[in-house]
């Protein structure tokens, strides 16, 4: 079934009664070439690059849940690529880049909204630093506009300017980006991958890894053993107990990070709107909800939930910058499990296993990553070379301490990012 | 989430600052082998479960805490202090 115009017309004429699902609900095949563990917007994004890059579509994607329930149903939808150091720099360069042909490629509208990202900053040395993060996004080809005061006014009216502890001193503007709907991304890719032939299984949850003579043979899951001649792990949140199952410790701790909606209102925050001095940021969803989040709550937890001293610090710097937003009532809250790196930078790479690839440590940033973080991740699976654009996402970098991506250039170190 | 202090008591979360796990109080000698070091400043079980790992009592008494708890429903299970584990 491809969309269309038309057919969107035929449909809501005839009583919308031609729509099939979106994707085939197969039995397990004993074997498979390749078998991805973990159904989030990573993993279709593998499954379906590796299809559409590579031609292989003997493929499995293993979901323990349903597809589009894990964070890529659960996350605050933000489509960037202001970073600067080299590694991250040119990888989310090009996932942005994937962003922007996605619906077209895909055939699915995941109402990505190219509406800006304003990263705001209050003092003189942040200024400095937006400069210099403006420089590096241009350099790498990307766009940035660094705002003075009065032209941050005028395209953010609705923030506390008055406010002496906190002064708005400008913002650094990156038009490009913006935000996605996340759950359209998931079912994009889902259908995408599944219209190729790969089998999405869902409820399927993997037990163990198979391993013989250091070379990987197959997953143990809860609909039966399958066997695969290549297996990834993308199951970002979880990447430590999957690697587990394969004898491996990972450079990984798991933490909360929360977010928040408000109950819809009427358009009001055209952009997507970060505070320089406390952890919250912000943009307005098509449905009208506002939706917000801060920073980790810094201590390892699966609860997916969060504890309050976050939830009242993100609410205090909301207001604290944009007091107009105290009246809307919060819907829900919910927290993401995040899978944290030391360097605070994501892992895309081979293990010490034959056959065995990692993709993980996306710390809090794996809604944007995921078109650039699936094609980079199927081309390694498929060719055995490093993508182009993610040659430096390497397992072995904290080891050695070469090539760390500390982009806060707080240290190398878990509990820092 | 509320943690137990060994010498203060039981305390709000804030009060505690956070270092992770508890792999803190062994620390490999220092002509061991890179990959213990790795080992001791990089790799985690990050358990989904019962886990241990140090807290300090920044704005109580200053005392680094071990705490047991369980991650996946923020229970505290024990709590002592890291010195007293440091001695035995």
């Amino acid at each position: 079934m491809r969309f269309s115009g038309l057919r969107v017309l035929k449909e809501g004429l005839t009583g919308n009664k031609g729509w099939g699902p979106h994707w085939r609900d197969p039995e397990p095949k004993p074997d498979y070439d390749i078998v991805i563990i973990g159904g989030g917007g990573h993993g279709l994004a593998t499954a379906y690059y590796l299809a559409k890059e590579h031609g292989l579509t003997n493929i499995a994607v293993l979901e323990k849940g349903y597809i589009g329930g894990g964070n890529v149903g659960r996350n605050t939808t933000i489509v960037r690529a202001n970073y600067t150091m080299p590694g991250n720099s040119e990888f989310y360069s090009h996932s942005l880049k994937l962003w922007e042909g996605l619906e077209e490629d895909l055939n699915y509208n995941v109402m990505h909204s190219q509406r800006g990202v304003i990263n705001l900053f209050h003092s003189d040395g942040q200024r400095d630093y937006a400069a210099r993060r403006a420089n590096a996004i241009v350099n790498q080809g990307d766009d940035a506009q660094l705002l003075d005061r009065a032209r941050v006014k005028k395209m953010l009216p609705y923030l506390d300017y008055d406010n002496a502890r906190f002064p708005i001193y400008g913002g650094l503007y990156h038009p490009r980006g913006g935000t996605a709907r996340h759950d359209a991304v998931a079912w994009g890719f889902a259908r995408g991958a599944d219209r190729r032939g790969v089998d999405l299984l869902q409820n399927c949850e993997v037990t163990g890894i198979d391993i013989e003579d250091g070379k990987v043979t197959g997953v143990q899951t809860s609909r039966g053993p399958i066997r695969a001649r290549k297996v990834g792990i993308v199951v970002a949140g979880r990447s430590g107990q999957v690697a587990a199952m394969a004898g491996m410790r990972l450079p990984i701790e798991s933490n909360i990070l929360q977010a928040f909606v408000t109950e819809g209102l009427k358009p009001c925050i055209d952009h997507v709107v970060t505070f320089g001095m406390g952890h919250f940021y912000i943009s307005q969803s098509d449905k009208g909800g506002l939706v917000f989040g801060g920073d980790l709550d810094f201590y390892a937890s699966y609860a997916a939930r969060g504890n309050l001293p976050m939830a009242e610090h993100v609410m205090e710097a909301g207001i604290a910058l944009m007091p107009m937003i105290g009246k809307a009532r919060v819907l829900r809250s919910w927290g993401g499990i995040m899978d944290m790196t030391p360097d605070g930078s994501p892992i895309i790479d081979r293990t010490g296993i034959e056959g065995l690839y990692l993709n993980g440590g996306w710390c809090y940033g794996g809604f944007k990553a995921v078109p650039g973080s699936g094609h980079a991740f199927a081309h390694l699976m498929a060719t055995e070379r490093y993508h182009e654009n993610a040659t430096k996402f390497r397992l072995d970098r904290f080891r050695d301490g070469y090539g760390l991506m500390d982009e806060e250039g707080t240290g190398s170190q878990h509990n820092l990012h | 989430m509320r943690i137990t202090c060994p010498i203060c008591g039981e305390r709000d979360s804030r009060e505690f600052s956070y270092r992770g796990a508890d792999v803190a109080l062994r620390r490999p000698s220092p002509d061991a082998s890179e990959a213990a070091w790795d080992d001791y400043v990089h790799l985690r079980d990050n358990p989904a479960g019962v886990t241990r790992d140090l807290w300090h009592h920044a704005a109580g008494c200053s005392a680094w805490v071990v705490v047991t708890r369980n991650t996946v429903t923020h229970e505290v299970l024990e709590t002592q202090l890291a010195a007293d584990e440091v001695r035995a």
